[in-house]
Parts: structure tokens; C-alpha cells; sequence
């Protein structure tokens, strides 16, 4: 009997789509119920957001002020505490989950298994190691509650609009710490889509050479209407906004087209795109590694080619 | 304050990573093992907070076999104080390597503990926050910039929105980014320094820890290859094969 618990994430007031992929593999594992947990100062429009997700039970709301912000140690004792009764408790693998689930599991006592890719059964699952270079199948002791952690990137967002669970409120009363304030949060404010979620992305790297060149690559993605990456090379040069970079230790991520343009094609980059549908890459060297995964190579100079392209494309 | 960072011993980034053929692991045999790049970002930030005066004392942790006294001898050359290794050659998994600092916590009480993100081997990106839960204390994770003044620590965390500042009260458990600075590099007479600084050794099984691991890796597969695709002419010829295939 496996009851399972998705922790939504959500920012200004919107929920964000990595919620639905949680709950996508939620329902891999085929359990009684999925139920969703949202806190929030003012949960109100998020939580109906939830209720429309195909598969969810019911949608829980923790309402109190210090849930403004998502801080781990804030949150976490709550949602210890709302997990009693659950199997499971799933949370996506972006900053949020990655912050806050093991601080939930802690504190549960229980181990975590980070990035689930697959459900194979209730209690097995298989996760990526080594940047992706293994893949591992993990076992979790049935004896205890799985939390989780859900790799956004293996998993389609959940249908949204048919369902219409449930809102309750919960009253939980934990001891909230008051070691841990939020200052502030400086977003690029970009109008382009999310990275994370975009179908297409086309990414610079440090062949683009500087901040002022990276204008091409923001221009072209415009005209396609793709969200924009980087490598690490290329946020570390101060190029662009580390929000931007993919990879092992960036964003994990999987549209259907991906532009590498000049990127080398590092196997911590590729750890990043593994499950794009299409990748092309641009490079000036014919022997870079990204030629080696890439569905469509061009060589040449990425400042010659990308006008070309926008040519061609009329 | 005494500054405790974690030192993991991995697979050195650079090391082409081989699943065995019968999928019971990865190749580790005669590999080059390095510490954890993120330890030594970690290292470098502590070294720095010694420097600027914040902090009396580095000392860096190591959880493994008995031969990680080499590694922990990198640390201790490249400036931290002294070394504890915790001896045990069984695999440990975040929770219990969280259980572990946190015995060392109570005997050592540093004002700060800085760690990795993650580990590039497991890749678990746990252990700080475990710690910092059963220690109670605050957490920053992904530490993209650090400030400590008066008791508080400021940290810039680089987050999927954007960068987040959040101020926590010490002691904390701060885990570090790639971003956050440049480690030194280590000089040859510090390598002669480093063998005379103390690392103080532990039998794992003295630390009355219950060792009991929740997970089990039963297989290890290599991952599916993509093939490689093809090589077209011209930006012409893109655009193209990208209309057919209903992409642009
Ligand atoms: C622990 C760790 C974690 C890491 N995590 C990440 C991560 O998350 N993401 C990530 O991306 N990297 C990561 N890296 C870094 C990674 O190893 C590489 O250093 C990085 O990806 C290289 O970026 P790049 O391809 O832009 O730069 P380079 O490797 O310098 O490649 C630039 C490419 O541009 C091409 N080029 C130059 N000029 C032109 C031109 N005019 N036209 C066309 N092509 C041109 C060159 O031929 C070259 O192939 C990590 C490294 C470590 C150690
Ligand atoms: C001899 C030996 C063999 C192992 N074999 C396997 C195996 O076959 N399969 C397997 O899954 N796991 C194995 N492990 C365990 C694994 O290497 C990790 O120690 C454990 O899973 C923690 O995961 P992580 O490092 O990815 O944690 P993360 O949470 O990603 O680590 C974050 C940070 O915590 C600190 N930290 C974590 N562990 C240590 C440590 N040991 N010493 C110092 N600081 C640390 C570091 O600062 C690190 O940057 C083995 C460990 C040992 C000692």
C-alpha cells in the first residue's frame, strides 16, 4: 500500500511545472494516493493550481508566514511532521528539493535517493552517478519511508486541467527555527522561456568569446523561440547569469532541440543534455567531443554561422 | 571558531568512468583519485576565513580506508591546521557520513562546517543538509558567496531563479558551489610542512554510530550511448533536416 507525498514548489505565486513531474513518477509507482503537499504564506492559487494535476488525491496547505520563502530548515519540520502515514515523499531534483529533502529525511531518520530516473517497483529505482556515466538501480528498505528526490528531466509533467481535487488546509504545529532569514532573491527577470521546461534551447559556451557576443545567441534563440543556456565556461567568464548553465552541476535538463554553440562538449556539459531529443552542435573544431553526441554537426565559426541560419530560416 | 570542512576522496573528474561487465560496480581499481572539487572550494573558502581572521583553526575531515592519509595530506598542504580521518573501508552513505560529523561536532564544536554541494562520485548532494538537521542548526546550500561578520553569516546561494541571499546565525553548515573561488594551488614546501601537522585517526566503529544503510545499489549499468548523427554542410542544410523533423 504506498501513499505518496509531492512537496510543491512554487515561486511567486505560480506552481512550477516541476511539481507535475513529480507527480509523474508519483504515479509510477501506481500507489493509493498522491497527495500534495503546498507551503506557502498564501497558498491559495498554487494549491488550485495542484488540484488540476491528473492523479492527484488531495492537495494539503500549510498557511503561515514564515512560509514565505522557501527555507529548508523553516520548512522542513513541517513536512516531517505531515509525512507520518506516507511511503513515500517525492520532491523535485532543482535547488528547492535539493535543499530541502534531506533535510526532511534527516530528520525522518531515513535514508534519500537522490534524481530517481525510473520506478522499477515500489521500493526500487534507478538514479544516475558519476556526472551520468553510471546508472544505478537502488533498493530503499521497505521498513521506512522513501523520500526522494525526482530528476525533473526523465520525467514529462503530468497532464493538467481534468482533475479537480480536493483543497485542505492542515494545522500542523512544529517548532519553527528563527536562525535562518531570507534577504533576497535577484532573478534575471528574463522574458524568455524556462530553461527547465523550454522545448527548445539553444546554449553558448566560451566560444562565444564575451558578454557583449552572447547578444547573437540571445537574438537567435529569440527568432526560434528558444530559452537560452550556457556552459560553465561561458557563466564563469561572466558572459551570462549563473542561472543559465547546464550541466552536472547546472541544469539537468531535456527539450526536444538543443543548440551547443560553441561548446566543447565536456562530459559535465553533457551530463546536462543527455536526454534532449535533438542536439546540433556548432564548432569551429572539427574534432570537439560534442560531434561525437550530436545528432547534426556543422564546423565553422559560430559568428558566420549563426547570421546564416537566421537567413535561412526567413 | 574552528572551521570543520569535509574532505572526500573521488574519482578524479578528469578519469573516464567504466561500469564493470557484470554490473556489480565502477572501475576504481588503478584510477586517479583526487578530492572532491568541491572540497577544495570548501577548503580554499576556510582557509580564506583563516586568513582574514574569522577563523582560529581549519581542520579537514575525511571518511574512508586506511590509506586516505595521502589525501588528507593534500588538505594539510594546502593550509588546513590538522586532519581527522574516520577509519572504515564499508561504503558510507550520506545519512551515516552526516551521523559522523555530527559526533565530531560534539567534541570539536566548530563555529562553522563547510562541505561540497556534492560529491562527483554519488553525486547525492545530502550530506551537509542531513547534518545540519540532526544538528539543528541552519543550512546554506550552494554557496555562491559567503560573508560572516558578527556572529551571522550572509551567503549568495546560486539557485534555479537566480541567486538567493539568505543571513543564518552560526553554527551553520554551509555547502559550497563551483563558483564561490579558486582553490590554491599547492607549493612543494608546504608538502614538507603537511607531514608534520597532526591527523588524528578514528575507528569508525568507536563512534557507536549504527551503521545500518537503508539503500542498496544492486546494479550498476553503463549509461545508453547516443550514436553519433551526421555532419551537414551548411547552415542551409540545418535548417532543413530541423523543419523535416518538425523542430524549427
Ligand atoms: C566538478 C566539475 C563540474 C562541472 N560542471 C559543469 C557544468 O555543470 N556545466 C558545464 O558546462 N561545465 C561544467 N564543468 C566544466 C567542464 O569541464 C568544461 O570546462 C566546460 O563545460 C567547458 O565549457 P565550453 O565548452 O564552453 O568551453 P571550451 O571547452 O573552452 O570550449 C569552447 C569551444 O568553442 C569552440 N569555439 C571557439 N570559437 C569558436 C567560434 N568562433 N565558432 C565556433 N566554435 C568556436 C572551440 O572549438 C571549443 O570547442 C565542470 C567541471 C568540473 C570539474
Ligand atoms: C571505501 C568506500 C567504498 C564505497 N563504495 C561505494 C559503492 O560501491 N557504492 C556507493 O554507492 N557508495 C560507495 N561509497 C559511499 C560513497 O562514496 C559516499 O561516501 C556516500 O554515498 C556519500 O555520498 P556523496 O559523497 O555523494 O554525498 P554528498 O552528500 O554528495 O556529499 C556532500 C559533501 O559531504 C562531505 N562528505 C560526504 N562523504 C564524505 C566522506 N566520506 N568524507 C569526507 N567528507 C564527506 C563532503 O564535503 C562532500 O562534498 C563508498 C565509500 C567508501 C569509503
Amino acid at each position: 500500500m504506498s501513499k505518496i507525498l509531492v512537496i510543491a514548489e512554487h515561486l511567486g505565486g505560480r506552481l512550477n511545472t516541476s511539481t507535475a513531474r513529480a507527480v509523474s513518477a508519483a504515479l509510477a509507482v501506481k500507489p493509493d494516493a498522491i497527495d500534495v503537499l503546498v507551503l506557502s504564506d498564501a497558498p491559495d492559487t498554487v494549491a488550485a493550481e495542484a488540484a488540476k494535476i491528473d492523479g492527484v488525491s488531495r492537495v494539503l496547505t500549510v498557511a503561515k508566514a514564515e512560509n514565505a520563502h522557501p527555507l529548508a530548515a523553516v520548512l522542513a519540520p513541517q513536512i516531517a511532521r505531515a509525512a507520518a502515514g506516507y511511503s513515500h515523499v517525492f520532491a523535485p531534483s532543482t535547488t528547492f528539493g535539493k535543499d530541502l529533502a534531506p533535510r526532511v529525511a534527516a530528520l525522518l531518520g531515513v535514508a534519500q535517493v537522490s534524481d530517481v530516473m525510473s520506478v522499477e517497483a515500489s521500493h526500487t529505482f534507478k538514479r544516475p552517478i558519476y556526472a551520468g556515466n553510471a546508472i544505478v538501480t537502488v533498493e530503499a528498505d521497505a521498513a521506512h519511508t522513501v523520500v526522494a528526490t525526482i530528476r525533473t528531466a526523465s520525467w514529462p509533467a503530468a497532464a493538467s486541467g481534468a482533475g479537480s481535487a480536493p483543497v485542505e488546509a492542515l494545522g500542523i504545529d512544529a517548532a519553527l527555527p528563527t536562525h535562518t532569514r531570507f534577504v533576497e532573491l535577484k532573478q534575471g527577470g528574463s522574458e524568455r522561456p524556462d530553461l527547465q521546461s523550454a522545448s527548445k534551447v539553444v546554449s553558448g559556451g566560451r566560444g562565444v568569446g564575451s558578454k557583449e557576443n552572447f547578444d547573437i545567441v540571445y537574438k537567435f534563440a529569440d527568432k526560434i523561440g528558444a530559452a537560452v543556456g550556457a556552459s560553465r565556461a561561458a557563466v564563469d567568464a561572466g558572459y551570462c547569469p549563473n542561472e543559465m548553465q547546464v550541466g552536472q552541476t547546472g541544469k539537468i535538463i531535456a527539450p526536444e532541440l538543443y543548440m551547443a554553440i560553441g561548446i566543447s562538449g565536456a562530459i559535465q556539459h553533457l551530463t546536462g543534455i543527455k536526454d534532449a531529443g535533438t542536439i546540433v552542435a556548432i564548432n569551429k573544431d572539427g574534432e570537439a567531443p560534442i560531434f561525437e553526441v550530436a545528432d547534426f554537426g556543422l564546423v565553422g565559426d559560430l559568428f558566420k554561422i549563426i547570421p546564416e541560419l537566421e537567413a535561412a530560416l526567413g | 571558531m574552528k572551521i570543520l570542512v569535509g574532505y572526500k576522496r573521488v574519482v578524479d573528474y578528469n578519469v573516464r568512468i567504466q561500469v564493470k561487465p557484470d554490473g556489480s560496480g565502477v572501475v576504481t581499481d588503478g584510477v586517479k583519485l583526487s578530492a572532491n572539487p568541491f572540497d577544495d572550494i570548501a577548503l580554499e573558502e576556510a582557509l580564506r576565513l583563516r586568513e582574514k581572521g574569522v577563523a582560529s583553526e581549519v581542520i579537514v575531515v575525511g571518511i574512508g580506508p586506511a590509506d586516505l592519509t595521502a589525501h588528507l595530506r593534500n588538505g594539510l598542504a594546502m593550509g588546513a591546521n590538522r586532519a581527522i580521518h574516520v577509519v572504515t573501508g564499508d561504503a558510507v552513505q550520506p545519512l551515516t557520513a552526516a551521523r559522523v560529523f555530527l559526533k565530531l561536532i560534539e567534541k570539536e564544536q566548530p563555529g562553522l562546517v563547510l562541505m561540497g554541494k556534492q560529491a562527483i562520485d554519488d553525486d547525492a548532494n545530502q550530506t551537509g543538509q542531513m547534518l545540519a538537521a540532526l544538528w539543528d542548526r541552519p543550512q546554506a546550500t550552494f554557496a555562491g558567496k559567503v560573508a560572516i561578520s558578527d556572529g551571522k553569516a550572509t551567503v549568495t546561494r546560486e539557485v534555479d531563479a537566480g541567486l538567493e541571499v539568505i543571513e543564518t546565525e552560526l553554527p551553520a553548515v554551509i555547502t559550497v558551489d563551483l563558483r564561490l573561488n579558486e582553490p590554491r594551488f599547492i607549493k612543494l614546501p608546504d608538502i614538507m610542512k603537511a607531514k608534520s601537522k597532526p591527523i588524528d585517526t578514528i575507528e569508525f566503529g568507536s563512534l557507536g554510530i549504527e551503521a545500518h544503510e537503508q539503500l542498496k545499489t544492486t546494479y550498476y549499468a553503463a549509461p545508453p550511448k547516443r550514436s553519433k548523427g551526421v555532419m551537414v554542410k551548411d547552415a542551409a542544410e540545418l535548417v532543413a533536416a530541423l523543419k523535416q523533423k518538425g523542430l524549427l
